[in-house]
C-alpha cells in the first residue's frame, strides 16, 4: 500500500500503452523510456491491480528461470490478459501454459515428441515444398497480392495441421477461432464463444483417434487418455494450444516479418544473397528480436518474495514479462531499434525463456528461415503495393502482426 | 572441460541440439536431453558453453 501512502497512485502507468503509428515495429514508446529508467516498474492493468512490468533483459531472463515465479493463474494476484481470461480460470483445464514443476513437465514431455530439434530438421524438405507451392500460386496469381493469406497462414497452417492430423479442409474454422480467442480485450462473453467451439472440435477430434489412430500429434494424445494418463478434455486443451500456437503466432511473424524486409531493403540484400546457413538462421533470430510479436506480456505471479534489480517482488504480486521491451534493451543489444542482420541475435526472448520457453520453437525457426529466404530469392523485385501506413496492424491482439500485407514484384 | 546434464529439468526445448549437435541430442519419445560426449574436445567447448546459455531450463552445467 506504499503507493497510497506516497501519494503515486495516479503516475502508476496503465497498461498495456499503444504504439506510435509512425513506428509500426518499436515497442510502444512509454514502455522504452520505462525501461531505460529501471529493469522492472508497476503498471496498472484492466483489473486496476499493479504488478510489475518487466523490460530488462537481464531481469527478464532471470525471472523467467526462476522457479518462484509462478504459472498458476489460479493464485490470487497473478495478472490476467483480460476478463474473458478470470472468468474462465476454474473452467479451463490445466495445460502446459497454466502449470508449474512436476505437473508441467509431465505436460510438456506429452507435447514435445514432434518438436525436436532433429525431427523438424527432418520436416525442412517439405516446409519448403509447401512454401514453394505458396510461391508458385502467387506468382502465377493477379497483382498485387496479399503475402498473409497466400503465404504467411497456409504454410505454418499446413505444416501444423499435417503434423497434429487435423484436417486441413477444417483451416478456415480454426483459423477463425484462433482469432478469436486471441482478443487481446476480449470480453467474458465474445472469449467464451470462440474458445468453445475449438474446444469442442478438438475433442471430437480427439475421440475419433482414440478410436482410430494414425501418425500424428492427435493421436498421440489420444494413446495417453485410452492409458488413462489424461482426460479427453485435457488433451484436448493441449491440442488446442498446439493448433493455435502452431499456426497464428507463426503467420504473424512471417507477415510483419516480410513487412520488415521490404522496409529494410539493405538488410534483405543481404539475406537474399546468403546461402550460408548460419546466417540465415541468425537473421531469423534478428527479425524475432526486432518485432517480438507477442505484446500483450507472459503472466507470471511471485510465490515467494524475489529480491531482482533493486526491488522486492512481493509473493503475491503479478508479473508482466514483456517481451519487446526486454528485445530492444541496449544493454544486451547495442542500437535495438536497427533490423541487423548481421549481429549475433542469439539469446533473444522472442520465443520466452525458462522452463515455459515455446515448446514449438524449432519448428517455428525452419518455418520462418526457409519462408523468409526462398521468398526473397523467388520474388527479388518484391515491394509493398500500399503506403506504409496503409497496412492494417494488429494492434488488437494478442499476436502483433498484420491483418494484410498488398505486394507487388 | 566436463559436462553435466539434468534429465529432470530438462523441457525438451531442443536448444542443446541447436547449438552443440555433436554434444547433445534428445530422446525420441519426448525430447528430453541426452548427453553424448562429456568431455567435448577443444574445437566444440564453445558450443557446449553456448548450449548451456540457451537451455532455457538451466539443464545443463559446465565444469571448466
Amino acid at each position: 500500500m506504499s503507493d497510497t501512502l506516497t501519494g503515486t497512485t495516479t503516475e502508476v502507468p496503465d497498461y498495456p500503452m499503444d504504439r506510435d503509428a509512425r513506428c509500426p515495429f518499436a515497442p510502444p514508446p512509454q514502455v522504452l523510456e520505462m525501461g531505460e529508467a529501471k529493469p522492472l516498474s508497476r503498471v496498472r492493468i484492466w483489473d486496476g491491480s499493479t504488478p510489475w512490468l518487466i523490460t530488462g533483459h537481464a531481469v527478464a531472463r532471470e525471472l523467467f528461470a526462476d522457479p518462484r515465479v509462478s504459472v498458476d493463474d489460479r493464485i490470487d494476484g497473478f495478472p490476467h490478459w483480460n476478463e474473458h481470461m478470470l472468468s474462465t480460470v476454474h473452467k479451463r483445464p490445466r495445460s502446459v501454459f497454466t502449470s508449474d514443476a512436476e505437473e508441467h513437465t509431465r505436460f510438456r514431455r506429452m507435447l514435445s515428441k514432434p518438436f525436436t530439434f532433429k525431427r523438424v530438421e527432418g520436416l525442412r524438405s517439405a516446409i519448403q515444398e509447401v512454401t514453394d507451392e505458396c510461391i508458385d500460386a502467387i506468382l502465377a496469381g493477379p497483382q498485387p497480392a496479399d503475402i498473409v493469406t497466400k503465404l504467411a497462414l497456409p504454410v505454418p497452417t499446413r505444416v501444423i495441421s499435417e503434423m497434429l492430423g487435423v484436417p486441413y479442409e477444417d483451416h478456415e474454422f480454426f483459423q477463425h477461432h484462433a482469432n478469436v480467442g486471441l482478443a487481446r480485450y476480449a470480453t467474458a462473453e465474445d472469449g467464451q464463444k470462440g474458445a468453445m467451439s475449438l474446444a469442442q472440435y478438438l475433442i471430437n477430434l480427439v475421440e475419433t483417434k482414440m478410436a482410430d489412430p494414425s501418425e500424428d500429434a492427435v493421436s498421440d494424445l489420444a494413446e495417453r487418455v485410452n492409458a488413462g494418463e489424461i482426460s479427453v478434455k485435457e488433451a484436448a486443451q493441449l491440442g488446442t494450444g498446439l493448433l493455435i500456437a502452431g499456426h497464428e503466432t507463426t503467420a504473424n511473424m512471417i507477415g510483419i516479418g516480410v513487412l520488415a524486409l521490404l522496409e529494410n531493403p539493405e538488410q534483405a540484400a543481404l539475406l537474399r544473397d546468403s546461402d550460408d546457413p548460419k546466417f540465415i538462421a541468425n537473421a531469423a533470430e534478428e527479425l524475432m528480436r526486432y518485432l517480438s510479436i507477442i505484446q500483450n506480456g507472459q503472466r507470471r505471479v511471485a510465490i515467494e518474495d524475489i529480491e531482482i534489480g533493486g526491488e522486492t517482488i512481493r509473493a503475491g504480486e503479478g508479473i508482466i514479462l514483456d517481451l519487446a521491451p526486454a528485445n530492444w534493451d541496449a544493454a544486451a543489444y547495442p542500437k535495438p531499434d536497427q533490423l541487423d542482420l548481421t549481429r549475433d541475435a542469439g539469446q533473444q526472448l522472442g520465443f520466452g525463456y525458462g522452463r515455459h520457453q515455446c515448446v514449438g520453437q524449432q519448428l517455428a525457426r525452419a518455418e520462418l528461415q526457409i519462408v523468409f529466404h526462398t521468398l526473397l530469392k523467388r520474388i527479388p523485385t518484391l515491394r509493398l503495393a500500399v503506403p506504409l501506413d496503409e497496412v492494417p496492424f494488429k494492434h488488437d491482439r494478442l499476436a502483433y502482426g498484420v491483418y494484410e500485407l498488398p505486394v507487388t514484384w | 572441460m566436463k559436462v553435466i546434464v539434468d534429465q529432470d529439468k530438462c523441457v525438451s526445448s531442443g536448444q542443446c541440439v541447436l547449438n552443440a549437435g555433436e554434444l547433445f541430442d534428445q530422446r525420441d519419445d519426448d525430447g528430453v536431453v541426452v548427453l553424448l560426449i562429456d568431455s567435448p574436445p577443444s574445437d566444440q567447448t564453445e558450443n557446449a558453453r553456448k548450449a548451456a546459455a540457451a537451455c532455457p531450463a538451466l539443464a545443463i552445467d559446465i565444469e571448466e
